[in-house]
């Protein structure tokens, strides 16, 4: 197809790019109310009766409570008004972040959830820095060059990225902290507790983003532009680091918001493998103990979570990849 | 500056090969030269004949996995042979700089023009800040020729024109005002009037007195700019020595035949390869049915508009009118943007005009629905430049060409040995798939896959512009020869003038999607009326002397 050849007027491209970001920000808006929306359904659409259940949670028994208990519970909650009416409150509420209390401790689920989300964030971030450190060394080191130990790393790479992490996480216990004990076995003793569970977690995505990178990077190599700085005088290392990384980023860059996901879905198994508080400890027993406005709490700050970080890599992207924002 | 007589390049008896399979694998059997400053070096050959590599070995970068030998790679008086990759880095972009032949793939994407235009500048440590080198950039991208250079030095090479990021490509080459400029394809991509504003940039540069080489598949650019040639085939120097000499007495065959192969004027008609090559073997009759009198295609007053990325119309094709007639072969030539490519898909009716129409046969081809076209689709075929990116890579070459046989025809396979056969390829070939063939094998396929269904009229876009010149000599022959066998007609786009005069009768010249004149294939070509033709035509560089007929 040939272009056309009129060239035409254009808006200021700095009103271009705040319209890109008001548009993403407000999909992201949008995607987030959805998600609440449907959680909400799923748990008024749950069997039983709300108000028994909680009696129940309360006060731990399998007891048939009274009429007056159960309309006392049905008022104070609002589970006596009509479905439409507790959706808009739960809607309203959500800007603050207000989700009820506890059936079962009776406190505020905010707060529950603010004290135990932050662990799990640290773990989530510092394994998500710590894959990405991994899958660079690695790729930039090995990457396009003959041989069998380059063969040899990305099969590495290959077998990393299929191993779960709760099993990776065993084996790391084992030697690191029980054998030679340079690491704390369980629980939250600041930096020395997070190495093993982050590693646990970075590894397996390190695998997997090295994968792609190295692909991605061995193809960059070989492109005119790579042999043109090669030309004009750069060294192998200064090309690789240069211009190479750059191109063979962005597709890890895309798998990043996917990532966070898969990273706070395994944070949970984690936690519970090195005895860690955290987000995952608190879904479970909320879980098993029906503690209904604690899950929604928990489910919908999980997805806030993994929208804002697809959201950080959508305003990221054309950083690295400046075609994007010329046009 | 080296004292008289010591060249500036002397290149003795250089070999490369490739893995261990030395017969098999050496792509550069033995090349010499002598080079001094203010000399140009041509280095002709098509696609695998070793000029890219023997360039490459020079300053070191071969590829991987290659093996360099020579008894002397000298610049300047010292020998390059055997130094350590520091020393190398020394001498590349510092005294020896490199154009790559396509600027968009040669340029980061990710980065802005100006800062790889300054890399040089930083690698080299010419420039002690920032500022300085920018100061020096702009200066460069002005000495080049670009309009605007500080913005344009801000700018991604994706926002710059084919031009421009070639200019730009040079520039960054000419950073550090080396001694030696090898420039491999400086202008394949490039239409004709961008091409003759490089090489007026290149031919500056050896004027300041600058070492060139020039490799290139097209003879004529390098008959304007070289004082020296070397003629390369499968790795082997057939012929070398004074520019002039050998573009008016070639002594070897293959030299002979390249400079027969470029398709012009007077050779109309005439065939281009020699006449070993292949011949049309037509079995048996098969003319496509006789249709209604008139033109068989029929476009008039086409307008197709565009909508870009920043949501504003642009116009593709402004009041294009033509007809063609049976057995006639209509040329549009123009640049990339001049719309001729969306006339093709108007014509294919892949695309519907916004204004006008296109009769097929006598009956309405646009501004119906699919459905009613899908029937006559089998009158009208394509054949696209890129073959490979047209076909199904998993499919063998006899599906690819039964599938484009109607469902009417009674005995497929042996219509499509019949249509291998018309197009000169072996039987043996129809198991194959396209990635095996070489890009003339699988132009050929392309050509019999357009013929299987007996159409009228074939649109060909672009139909040679990837190919060799011996290989677009043997694919012209083989169109001209389905002409004048079949009666086909056909709609030839190109921006390569001299291919068009070869195959057309009559030829429209398009301009910002406009046909600025319309005629008689030699009346544009021998006397253009409209300035635009007039610029296209003197922008075509041509060889010396006119090859015999």
């Amino acid at each position: 197809m040939s272009e056309p050849a009129i060239t035409a007027r254009q808006a200021p491209p700095w009103r271009r790019r705040t319209a890109a970001v008001l548009r993403r920000l407000l999909g992201a808006v949008a995607v987030f109310w959805a998600v609440a929306t449907f959680t909400f359904c799923v748990q008024s659409l749950l069997p039983g009766d709300r108000a028994e259940m909680m009696l129940n949670v309360a006060s731990g028994t399998l007891v048939q409570a009274s009429k007056a208990e159960l309309a006392a519970v049905n008022a104070r909650y609002g589970f006596d008004q009509p479905l439409s009416v507790q959706y808009l409150r739960y809607i309203e509420a959500l800007p603050r972040g207000d989700f009820g209390v506890s059936y079962q401790t009776h406190r505020p689920v905010r707060d529950m959830i603010a004290e135990q989300i932050r662990p799990t964030i640290l773990l989530t971030a510092s394994a998500l820095v710590l894959a990405w450190v991994i899958a660079i060394v690695v790729t930039v080191t090995t990457a396009g060059r003959p041989g069998r130990l380059s063969r040899f790393i990305g099969g590495v790479q290959v077998a990393t990225a299929v191993a779960p992490p709760y099993w990776i996480g065993t084996i790391l216990l084992v030697v690191f902290a029980v054998r030679l004990r340079l690491f704390p076995v369980e629980g939250d003793n600041g930096l020395p507790g997070l190495v093993l569970p982050a590693a646990a977690l970075a590894i397996p995505l390190s695998g997997f983003l090295g994968q792609v990178i190295r692909e991605e990077f061995s193809r960059v190599l070989e492109q005119p532009f790579v042999t043109t700085a090669r030309m004009r005088g750069m060294g192998d290392t200064g090309v690789r680091l240069r211009h190479v990384l750059r191109h063979a980023a962005l597709p890890g860059v895309t798998l990043s918001g996917w990532a966070v996901g898969a990273l706070f879905s395994g944070a949970a198994v984690i936690e519970t493998v090195f005895a860690r508080p955290g987000i995952g400890g608190l879904l479970v027993a909320a879980t098993s103990s029906r503690d209904i406005p604690l899950v929604t709490g928990i489910i919908v700050a999980s997805a806030g979570i993994y929208i804002l970080a697809n959201l950080l890599v959508d305003l990221a992207y054309p950083i690295i990849d400046p075609r994007l924002r010329a046009r | 500056m080296p004292a008289d007589g010591v060249p500036l390049l002397k290149v003795e008896d250089l070999r490369v090969s490739f893995g261990r399979d030395e017969p098999r694998g050496t792509v550069v059997k033995g090349v010499s030269f002598t080079l001094h400053p203010g000399r140009c070096l041509g280095i002709v050959g098509e696609s695998g004949s070793g000029k890219s590599v023997t360039a490459r070995s020079i300053v070191g970068l071969a590829g991987l996995g290659g093996f360099v030998h020579a008894k002397t790679i000298a610049f300047n008086g010292h020998s390059l042979i055997g130094q350590a990759d520091r020393q190398w880095r020394r001498i590349r972009g510092r005294h020896i700089g490199y154009i790559l032949q396509d600027a968009l793939t040669s340029l980061d994407q990710l980065r802005s023009v100006g800062r790889e235009v300054g890399e040089g500048l930083e690698l080299h440590g010419v420039t002690r800040s920032a500022a300085e080198r920018d100061a020096r950039v702009v200066e460069l991208l002005t000495s080049v020729g670009l309009p605007d250079p500080a913005i344009k030095a801000r700018q991604l090479p994706s926002e710059l024109s084919g031009g421009q990021r070639q200019r730009a490509l040079i520039a960054s080459a000419l950073a550090l005002d080396p001694e030696l400029l090898i420039a491999d394809e400086p202008t394949t991509a490039l239409d004709v009037t961008v091409q003759a504003q490089v090489l007026d940039l290149l031919e500056q540069t050896k004027a300041r007195g600058k070492a060139l080489i020039l490799i290139s598949h097209d003879l004529a650019v390098v008959s304007r700019m070289a004082d020296e040639v070397i003629v390369m085939c499968n790795g082997d120097v057939v012929e070398q020595g004074p520019a002039a000499e050998i573009f008016a007495r070639p002594r070897h065959g293959y030299t002979r035949r390249l400079i027969d192969a470029i398709p012009s004027a007077h050779r109309r008609g005439s065939r281009l390869a020699p006449a070993s090559a292949p011949r049309l073997r037509v079995a048996e009759e098969v003319r496509p049915e006789a249709v209604a009198s008139g033109p068989l295609l029929e476009a008039s007053g086409l307008v197709k508009r565009f909508r870009g990325p920043d949501k504003i119309l642009r116009t593709a094709v402004a009041g294009v009118s033509f007809a063609l007639a049976q057995g006639e072969t209509l040329g549009i030539v123009g640049e990339s943007g001049s719309g001729k490519s969306t006339v093709a898909r108007i014509v294919m009716a892949l695309e519907e005009p916004d204004e006008g129409y296109v009769r097929l046969n006598g009956l309405p081809w646009t501004g119906i629905a699919e459905r009613e076209r899908r029937a006559r689709r089998r009158f009208i075929a394509m054949v696209y430049q890129d073959p490979l990116s047209s076909f199904d890579p998993r499919w063998t070459i006899e599906r690819i060409i039964a599938d484009a046989i109607p469902d009417t025809e009674a005995h497929r396979p042996g219509r499509v040995s019949e249509l291998l056969n018309l197009v000169s390829l072996p039987a043996s070939h129809r198991g194959r798939r396209a990635l095996d063939l070489s890009g003339g094998q699988r132009q050929r396929v392309a050509v019999a896959r357009a013929v299987a269904s007996r159409p009228n009229v074939i649109v060909c876009d672009e139909p040679v512009s990837a190919l060799d010149v011996s290989v677009q000599a043997q694919i012209l022959d083989l169109l001209g020869d389905l002409k004048r066998e079949l009666g086909v007609s056909y709609l030839f786009i190109s921006h390569d003038l001299g291919v068009v005069h070869h195959v057309s009768d009559r030829v429209l010249v398009m301009s910002g999607g406009e046909v600025v004149e319309s005629s008689e294939a030699d009346d544009v070509f021998l006397a253009p009326r409209h300035p635009y033709s007039r610029t296209l035509l003197a922008a075509v560089p041509r060889l010396p002397i006119a090859p015999a007929a």
